[in-house]
């Protein structure tokens, strides 16, 4: 319905926004329970998430466990930090490849917009040689998108 | 060498640094052909290129006096494939909660 914003934020964050056609109650419990998260949050077409743990409460755990159905997988792991109830959470995590990443400390706000919701995700821009470990393990599971050439960057002018 | 996140997005966080990274992308050049058409002093152009260089953006060679830049294509594509993973993951994930959220109105209707 409504075309999701990725952008950096000077040269250490990643802020994306998106809304959804559904009141801040409804997509903030999509992002904190176990049942619901396993139906969405699962990146490209094919993957499932077998296990899924979500303690939506402050110093509450997060593990999610991704499969492809061939023998291909990796997890996550995380605390929450903050909970405002249908409007803000504040999370740590990290993926295993099979080492853990550097934590990308994570805000995500829940915005009434109209009758739906405006999310605004702020994440960590994580380092050169984490990018290179998550785009590594992005080809060997066959997720890795094609990407933006350099000629975009010509000047206008 | 390798280039840290923060040297690479402050690079190219900069118009000239862009504009001069566009320049490369047509191919080589020497300081003297970049200054040119940016109106700035060789000292100006060779300061921005000292950045560029640190990040990992561009490589430079020795050719007698001139050291001709060209794109270290490596340190530009690690980024944009990065966030064009990251991008198509979320828009799909996305996209598949707007079919949850629709599915949880319908049980709360009912």
């Amino acid at each position: 319905m409504s075309k999701m914003t990725l952008e950096t934020e000077g040269d250490r964050y990643i802020v994306v926004t998106r809304r959804f056609a559904a009141p801040p109650e409804a997509v903030y419990r999509a992002h904190t329970e176990p049942e619901l998260i396993q139906k969405w949050l699962l990146g490209p077409e094919g993957w499932t998430m077998p296990v899924c743990v979500s303690e939506a409460r402050p110093g509450g755990k997060i593990r999610y466990e991704w499969s492809n159905g061939k023998g291909g997988g990796f997890y996550l792991t995380g605390e929450y930090l903050e909970l405002e109830p249908y409007s803000r959470i504040v999370h740590v995590e990290r993926m295993y490849l099979p080492d853990p990443t550097p934590d990308n400390h994570v805000e995500t706000r829940f915005d009434r917009d109209g009758a739906g919701t405006l999310i605004t995700m702020r994440m960590t821009l994580p380092d050169e040689e984490t990018r290179k470990r998550m785009i590594a393990s992005g080809m060997e599971h066959g997720m890795e998108a094609s990407y933006v050439r350099l000629e975009s960057m010509a000047p206008t002018n | 060498m390798r280039a840290t996140l923060d040297s690479t997005f402050s690079a190219l966080s900069d118009p000239t640094r862009r504009a001069i990274l566009a320049r490369l992308a047509l191919g080589e050049a020497t300081v003297m052909e970049l200054a040119e058409p940016f109106e700035m002093t060789q000292p100006a152009i060779s300061r921005h290129l000292k950045v560029l260089e640190g990040a990992g953006l561009i490589v430079r060679r020795v050719e007698g006096a001139k050291r001709p830049c060209r794109l270290a294509k490596h340190g530009i594509e690690n980024i944009d494939r990065w966030l064009g993973m990251l991008r198509k993951a979320l828009e799909k994930n996305y996209d598949r909660l707007d079919v949850v959220l629709a599915a949880m109105k319908g049980e709360n209707d009912e």
